[in-house]
């Protein structure tokens, strides 16, 4: 459960935004729509905690993010949180397995080699945990970092443009799992997107 | 799944990077530990056998040259000198003893020195098979004489003229090996012993075969032509060091080498080369700080997102520090046991030739106590050019970052 009130956020005194209140159920899924320069990747990293907004409070579980410190944000977000970025970043170093465990060390937890599997099997990428993640194409990769996010089982899940890089078959499938996923461990999806494609498959929407 | 981890997979990444970073680590560790190694261990050849020696006496010549002929056995000597002279240095009250030594021949590369039995006491050489010789053309070999000639006893052999094995061999007059020394780490482990009479006998046995006039000396005269090489010289007490040196500078045919000294001028003239190479190595060293310091410095630029991402993922910047300072600490901990295993394989050559040219040999391959602060020497220089471009990991904006991209 997120929720998002009375959010304002000033890159400069001509970059402002005023984002209206978002509020996102466990188990419940929102989709945030809105052309570029509105502030939608603002308003995800206001969410994702790795902001400060000017003012409004972000309520992540149940408790306020408003006066945490950067290490208890830091730990709030390993913990509650599962980002999925536009364009799916990993550490390239590391294979595709120990990029999806890299979630549960950061997050100080096990690493748990048979969720990565399981996940890897129900996301269709089996075949590929050994290889390095930059050798997968980008719908693959797309699904390596639902995985990843879901590592933790996190409270909300918040995804960036996950489909804007996508063709129409790949988009599907990713949202797709993205839901399923997401409703298997009864967490908050917030899908943050300027893709017309998504807004049929979301009931509960807010546009910027 | 731990920071470790991650470094190494980091540092495989860049496989090049690293390998130029370890490798000048390697090669300005290598020297100095190296130079560490060379110096101790010839400091200590040349002080071991140096010691107890207040004096050595020959023909007059390079003071440096008597010394190392006569001490070390690897330079030739300067002349001859007559018996009697070294002789009369006996009555001289400071004198304690005078170990005269005549040499000029040798066995396969091995010198053959004619001495009194003083020079076996003073080196503390202990029998390990058969006898001490006590006749003429019996000898004593040094373990390394019989390890590598197999010479065992009661083997004859015949002597070659000269100090290198392609002299003349004087064929006539064998020599019968007696006992074999212990090894004890000083030159009598590369030499063969015999009487000083036995160098005598052999060389008028060469006239003879070569038809040179002969001289035919009364047995009550032998003493006042034979020769020597030269002599040991042991003080009954530091006055004599005063006085002695110049009376024979002045008064004999001879010259009176001080052994401290010449080691110290050798040592000094060796030590400008020692200290060059030295700060050669320190230079390599900085480079290869500098190295690891831009490698990682670019590899920050690249790998800005990746750590942005794991920040966000919910790492601390103390964590990501510390990846990045194990990377610099583990090329530090490689370069530095390559270089430790380099400089013994350079030692190993190094005494492999010095064998071969003077038969003493290098054999220390521990770690020296300098050397563990030469460790801790390199993981600072390591810590240090990881933490430099690594602070920017506290100042990384996680948002922009990761929305510019």
């Amino acid at each position: 459960m997120i929720t998002g009130t009375n959010l304002r956020f000033a890159y400069s005194a001509q970059k402002k935004f005023n984002f209206p209140d978002i509020k996102c159920k466990n188990g419940e899924t929102l989709l945030i729509l809105g052309q570029s320069g509105k502030g939608k990747t603002t308003l995800l990293h206001l969410l994702a905690l790795l902001l400060k907004p000017d003012s409004g409070e972000i309520m992540i579980a149940g408790t306020s993010a408003n006066n945490l410190s950067s290490s208890q944000l830091a730990q709030v977000r390993a913990k509650n949180i599962g980002i999925i970025y536009q364009r799916p970043h990993f550490v390239s170093s590391l294979s595709v397995l120990d990029n999806i465990l890299l979630s549960n060390y950061l997050g100080d937890k096990k690493p748990d080699k048979a969720k990565a599997t399981a996940l890897a099997e129900q996301l269709g990428f089996a075949d590929h945990l050994s290889k390095k993640p930059s050798r997968l194409s980008q719908g693959e990769q797309q699904r390596v970092s639902i995985a990843r996010a879901l590592m933790n089982n996190p409270n909300i899940i918040l995804a960036d443009e996950p489909t804007s890089n996508l063709d129409d078959n790949n988009c599907q499938r990713v949202i797709e799992l993205l839901k399923t996923q997401s409703a298997s461990i009864g967490a908050s999806l917030v899908v943050v997107t300027h893709d017309q494609r998504l807004k049929d498959v979301f009931s509960n929407q807010v546009f910027l | 799944m731990n920071l470790l981890k991650i470094s190494i997979a980091n540092l495989k990444e860049k496989k090049l990077n690293s390998f130029l970073s370890a490798l000048l680590l390697t090669l300005g560790i290598g020297m100095i530990s190296l130079l560490l190694l060379l110096n101790k261990q010839l400091d200590e050849q040349f002080r071991r056998n140096i010691k107890g020696i207040d004096l050595v006496v020959g023909a007059k010549g390079s003071p440096l040259q008597l010394i190392l002929s006569s001490i070390y056995q690897i330079d030739a000597p300067t002349g001859n000198v007559p018996l009697s002279e070294v002789n009369s240095l006996r009555k001289n009250p400071f004198v304690k003893t005078v170990i005269p030594l005549s040499m000029g021949d040798s066995y396969q590369g091995f010198r053959i020195v004619g001495t009194t039995p003083k020079y076996t006491e003073h080196f503390q050489a202990k029998i390990a098979q058969g006898h001490l010789y006590n006749a003429s053309m019996e000898v004593t070999i040094g373990s390394k004489v019989a390890r590598n000639t197999g010479l065992k006893i009661g083997d004859t052999f015949s002597s070659s003229h000269g100090l290198d094995s392609e002299g003349d061999v004087h064929g006539n007059r064998k020599y019968v090996v007696k006992g074999v020394f212990e090894p004890n780490g000083s030159v009598v482990d590369q030499l063969i012993l015999t009487r000083l009479s036995s160098i005598w006998d052999i060389h008028e046995h060469a006239e003879e075969n070569h038809e040179v006039e002969k001289h035919t000396l009364g047995p009550e005269h032998e003493d006042e032509d034979k020769q020597v090489t030269s002599a040991l010289v042991q003080f009954r007490n530091p006055m004599g060091l005063m006085t002695i040196p110049r009376q024979i500078n002045e008064n004999t045919s001879m010259q009176a080498a001080l052994p401290s000294i010449e080691i110290n001028r050798l040592f000094s003239l060796l030590g400008v080369g020692i200290e060059t190479l030295r700060a050669l190595a320190l230079v390599i060293i900085m480079i290869a700080g500098a190295s690891v310091f831009i490698s990682l410095y670019n590899s920050l630029k690249e790998r800005k997102y990746e750590m942005a991402l794991m920040l966000s993922m919910g790492a601390t910047r103390t964590k990501l520090f510390l990846m990045l300072l194990l990377e610099g600490l583990m090329l530090a901990i490689i370069g530095f046991v390559a270089g430790i295993v380099l400089s013994r394989i350079g030692l190993w050559l190094f005494s492999r030739a010095a064998e071969q040219d003077f038969h003493y040999s290098i054999r220390q391959f521990g770690i020296l106590p300098e050397e563990i602060y030469l460790f801790f020497a390199a993981l600072f220089i390591g810590l240090l050019a990881a933490a430099l471009p690594s602070l920017g990991i506290y100042k990384l904006n996680i948002s922009r970052t990761l929305a510019e991209e």
